[in-house]
């Protein structure tokens, strides 16, 4: 199947404006990826026509919104490939769904000296809660290194690994660089250490294939909005034995099955881990997003985009003084550089006046700025709307900006 | 005293009317970060660092006479640019006259951009600060 890219792009109408005069070139997908039509209609539809509260109400309108929220479930369900739909519990975004496992698994787990090891690419949304549990519990986090590319150190990793290690939680891309990481291989040796895998899906989810049952992966967190979807959704999939034996984690409405002042009971999966009125709107519209998807052809998306990256790369290779981080052998649509004696924000600030969107800074992962030495980067992340023809007006424009910062 | 804070304020107006385009400002102002001395080394104290959340900002201020002199750098040169302009606007002046300043400038000649990005480069805390030290040289 080969993509019509410019019917693909009038789907988004976010990308049809001019900035600073300029056709609008939108490089920055890996903070956020821009909406279908489609997804913005359901959103207003549910509120123009369906809204209510949800698994509480009998009327027709509960009714309609409840069914198109566990809809949405069972669309996550069968895009992850999960088992079941009461696997998949909606969170608000990846850090959600991160801080619920550190808070629920991670307290009812860890104890002192236990170790949770993480990586060197890690967002700080797969870092920091860690760190508060692991403080918490007196549990030690170990950081597995990365190469010169930006490739994880499996070496290091199996050493590492010992019958200490609980967890194991790393991205299965990452977001500064686009390093793919060997998440199929690193999950069989945690197992064979009895350690649990926590998978970062952030960056995976919209441009690699995710099957949580090949993978075997214990727990599986990622964002509606880097999945053409809207913002304050995220998922986390969860093997059953383990989200069953864990805690809730809040309290409130919803969690429950019966409340007296003596003791509560709580409510089976998901709804343990879904305490209040969730967001019902953009749940409903996440639906909308994976239709989307589905009807594109996720392979034919991922071979533009990988087209798109490799012309990318060709081109940006040209710019004297530019160096890119980042040049593991399995990479996403990421491109991260840096350029001889110019700060990023500078480069930031100028493409913005022509028109071209990219992300400049630390990306969230400090850590892994200060192994190669930098403040931060410039990172070009692509999507498949994005062209040939706005590669080279990116790097036109970086000519320009070059120029005039030198 | 050379001249007011406003008529500094109207100089820059003037001088940024003659470009057309952005780039021709652009330009100007990355001149003007290039051509604004390096804070000395000892001034880059942590005391005296802005930290945006994507360049720094130093500044510091000292009294002379009854005049307030600053000095500032910053890793980002267009966020330099932004600096010297606040500095040949701001410095020189008198406590009082800087805590009343109503820099009308920048918005007027189109940066404004650059004092809202808060969070990325420092510049609207740079100018808080400005006034602080204003505010606690006029208390000594
Ligand atoms: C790898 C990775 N992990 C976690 C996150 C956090 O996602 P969210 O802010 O949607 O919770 C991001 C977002 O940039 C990310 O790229």
């Amino acid at each position: 199947m080969t993509l019509d890219i410019s019917k693909i792009r009038a789907d988004f109408p976010v990308l049809d404006q001019q900035v600073n005069g300029s056709p609008l070139v939108y490089f920055d997908n890996a903070a956020t990826t821009q909406k279908p039509k489609s997804v913005i209609d359901a959103l207003s539809h549910y509120y123009a026509s369906d809204n209510a509260n949800i698994h509480r109400g009998i009327h027709a309108l509960a009714e309609r919104a409840t069914t198109a929220f566990e809809l949405t479930r069972t669309k996550i369900k069968e895009f992850i490939n999960a088992p079941s739909s009461d696997q998949i519990i909606l969170t608000a975004g990846t850090t959600g769904s991160i801080n619920l496992v550190a808070q629920t698994f991670g307290r009812a787990n860890f104890s002192k000296g236990d170790k949770i090891l993480i990586s060197n690419l890690e967002h700080h949304s797969n870092i920091v809660p860690w760190q508060m549990i692991a403080e918490e519990k007196g549990a030690i986090i170990e950081v597995i290194p990365v190469d010169e590319r930006g490739v994880l150190d499996l070496n290091a990793y199996r050493n590492l690994l010992d019958a200490s290690v609980k967890l194991v939680a790393v991205n299965h891309v990452s977001n500064a660089i686009g390093t793919i990481n060997p998440i199929a291989e690193m999950i069989q040796l945690a197992h064979a250490h009895g350690a649990k895998v926590m998978i970062d899906g952030a960056q995976s989810i919209a441009h690699l294939d995710i099957d949580v049952q090949a993978l075997d992966i214990d727990f599986f967190a990622f964002s509606a909005h880097k999945l053409f979807g809207p913002t304050g959704v995220g998922v986390l999939y969860g093997k059953r034995e383990l989200l069953e034996s864990m805690p809730p984690y809040q309290g409130g409405g919803e969690m429950i099955k019966e409340v007296s002042f003596e003791g509560t009971t709580y409510n089976e999966l998901p709804y343990k881990f879904e305490a209040g009125t969730p967001n019902i709107a953009d749940v409903i519209a996440l639906s909308a997003a994976i239709d989307y998807v589905n009807a594109l052809s996720k392979e034919a998306l991922f071979t533009q985009e990988l087209a798109l990256l490799a012309y990318a790369t060709e081109q940006l290779s040209t710019i004297p003084g530019l160096r890119i981080i980042g040049t593991a052998p399995d990479k996403i649509a990421v491109i991260s550089f840096v350029i001889e004696g110019i700060h990023p924000q500078d480069l930031g600030v100028l493409l913005d006046k022509f028109g071209i969107a990219i992300r400049t800074g630390h990306h969230c992962v400090q850590p892994l700025m200060k192994r190669f030495g930098l403040p931060g980067t410039c990172r070009a992340s692509f999507a498949f709307y994005n062209t040939f023809e706005e590669i080279d007006l990116f790097v036109k424009a970086l000519r320009r900006s070059i120029n005039m910062l030198q | 005293m050379a001249q007011s804070i406003q008529e500094t304020q109207e100089e820059l107006i003037e001088e940024f009317g003659l470009f057309d385009d952005w780039a021709d400002k652009y330009e100007y102002l990355i001149d003007l970060g290039k051509k604004l001395p390096n804070l000395s080394e000892a001034f880059k104290t942590e005391e005296n660092v802005i930290k945006g959340c994507q360049s720094r900002v130093w500044l510091h201020a000292e009294k002379q006479g009854d005049q307030i002199v600053f000095e500032a750098d910053s890793e980002a040169v267009i966020v330099k640019g932004m600096i010297s302009m606040l500095i040949r606007v701001l410095s020189h002046h008198t406590a009082e006259e800087i805590m009343q300043a109503d820099l009308y400038f920048i918005d007027q000649i189109g940066m404004s951009q650059h004092l809202a990005q808060t969070r990325s480069n420092g510049l609207l805390s740079m100018v808080k600060q400005m006034k602080n030290y204003a505010l606690a040289f006029s208390a000594k």
